[in-house]
């Protein structure tokens, strides 16, 4: 029991290391790519952007949309009992901005881009292109892993404003044709509560979970065994770390925004 | 040929994966402009061997030199100069079916050289005409045959002009004219552009065909290194036994280890 638990750790600490390698190795490319002349092409960067922001943008508006309206009609059940059914709005775009449009939006980003990644790097994988990159002396992450690193780090917090406007919208649209409120105070009072520590806090969360989201895809990618049950495997594993750990940071990063404050 | 121009060196290279000895102290030497074929069964460690000495494998002890430079002690820009000079067809073509053929056949061009747009298109433009494949740039690879497949990596893998090739398996699975055209180029390009060619197979035909050096593997040893007629004529029982592809010799068919008895009444 003691022996697996210790085996356990042991290969968690091991991946840890190796997925920070990975991190650094692409920090690396990312600083010393323009000197070298070994920058990604910035077509290849454009085409992952278009993939993971732009053809992203269907589902973060629906979710966010729903979760505008569900925050909404949540917190009026609590605030109509005193009358205050206008702090609804400040608690739509505050909640949003801060929490819970950086999380959700890269909740639905991890399961639709983060395990197309592990997929298609898992595929490469067990199909020899990545040994085949190498030996054209193209090393893999420079030429697969900072493309994707770099479009997610620049779309998801995009990504996270668009989801901010319209789960704001979502409210609205609770706040005006259910609780009767004017259009207009809505509107005023949502952003007159609204700090910039709230914008930038949520957008420096979402580009973490950006970088948690891409370099685990990757590194499940890359790290792939076995033909297609193992690429079937890194893609559940991706998808599944991914979850864990933007909780995770979400949780780190919320601990230290609210103690920074005092 | 044989004026001793030394271009890939092996020595005593072993390795293991876990308990199983895959390589066991092979030694090889392969001059520029031959044709050098590894040969052996299934599982004896040729692909490895190959892997070992385009760099991509660390062996665990012995030393490999490509280009006369010993990888072991390359950093990665230098490992990077020495690829650059080497091509590699690989088993399963190893395309990259997020490309067109030609966007493959480009990509180390485009990737390494700073040369224009219109010259690269030129340049794939040829090696495709060289494996009988000009006009198809625009294609994906899901689209083309397995031997198409092949004949397009081995389009990009001497987009370079390389100067030493690496084949693995470079006819399996294709059928007999495929496989003799894939020959005659592996052929061609070596004795027209006098490139050096390493060649891991377990078809006869082609190696007899195309070899100026034989080397049989078996069980992680270099068993007999030669030219094609003397393999042919070898004493060795093993290596009698691989070229007839008799069932019955030295060469056990079964891995088993324990007794097929026993292990029925268990």
């Amino acid at each position: 029991m003691i022996e697996r638990i210790g085996g356990i750790i042991i290969s968690a600490g091991r991946h840890t290391y190796r997925m920070l390698s990975l991190l650094s190795q692409t920090c690396f490319w990312i600083a010393v790519g323009p000197f070298k002349r070994k920058f990604p092409k910035p077509e290849g960067v454009f085409s992952q952007m278009v993939f993971a922001g732009v053809d992203s943008l269907i589902i973060a508006f629906f979710v966010a949309l729903f979760t505008g309206i569900v925050i909404a009609m949540q917190s009026a059940y609590q605030l109509s009992r005193f009358g205050a059914n206008i702090y609804v709005a400040p608690m739509v775009s505050i909640g949003l901005a801060r929490e819970l449009g950086p999380v959700l939006t890269s909740l639905v980003v991890a399961g639709r881009v983060g395990a197309a990644i592990a997929a298609e790097l898992g595929t490469m994988k067990v199909t020899e292109q990545i040994e085949a990159l190498e030996t054209m002396a193209l090393n893999p992450v420079r030429f697969l892993v900072v493309p994707r690193f770099l479009a997610l780090v620049v779309m998801l917090p995009c990504l996270v404003v668009f989801s901010d406007i319209i789960g704001i919208f979502g409210g609205f649209l609770v706040g005006v044709f259910n609780l009767h409120l004017n259009p207009y105070r809505y509107i005023t009072f949502s952003f007159q509560f609204m700090l910039w520590k709230d914008v930038w806090t949520g957008l420096v969360k979402s580009a973490v979970f950006a970088m948690v989201i891409s370099m685990i895809g990757c590194y499940m990618g890359l790290n792939t065994k076995g033909g297609a049950e193992g690429v079937g495997k890194s893609t559940t594993s991706s998808v599944v770390t991914s979850f864990i750990l933007i909780i995770l940071f979400d949780c780190i990063l919320t601990g230290i925004f609210y103690f920074a404050k005092q | 040929m044989m004026e001793k121009d030394v271009v890939i060196k092996a020595e005593n290279v072993t390795k293991r994966f876990g308990e199983r000895v895959i390589l066991n102290g092979i030694s090889l030497e392969v001059c520029r402009g031959e044709t050098f074929v590894i040969m052996g069964g299934s599982g004896c460690g040729k692909s490895t061997l190959l892997r070992h000495l385009i760099g991509a494998l660390p062996p665990d002890s012995g030393k490999v030199y490509l280009l006369g430079k010993d990888l072991a002690s390359l950093n990665e820009d230098e490992m990077d100069r020495v690829k650059k000079k080497i091509g590699m067809c690989f088993q399963s073509a190893a395309l990259f079916d997020s490309m067109t053929v030609g966007e493959n056949v480009s990509l180390p061009l485009r990737e390494h050289t700073r040369l224009e747009t219109h010259v690269i298109e030129t340049v794939v433009k040829m090696k495709l005409e060289l494996v009988g494949l000009r006009g198809f740039e625009g294609l994906m690879p899901s689209q083309l045959s397995g031997g198409m497949r092949k004949r397009v990596g081995l389009a990009r893998a001497i987009a370079m002009d390389p100067e030493i090739m690496f084949y693995d398996e470079p006819t399996a699975g294709l059928d007999p004219i495929v496989a003799g055209v894939i020959d005659k180029l592996i052929l061609d390009l070596s004795k027209k552009l006098s490139i050096t060619s390493v060649v891991v197979t377990h078809d006869m035909k082609s190696v007899f065909s195309i070899a100026d050096r034989v080397a049989m593997l078996y069980e992680g040893k270099a068993l007999a290194v030669g030219a094609p007629d003397e393999i042919k004529k070898s004493e060795n029982p093993m290596v009698r036994q691989f070229i007839s592809g008799s069932p019955d010799g030295p060469i056990r068919f079964f891995q088993q280890k324990d007794d097929y008895l026993e292990h029925l009444m268990k």
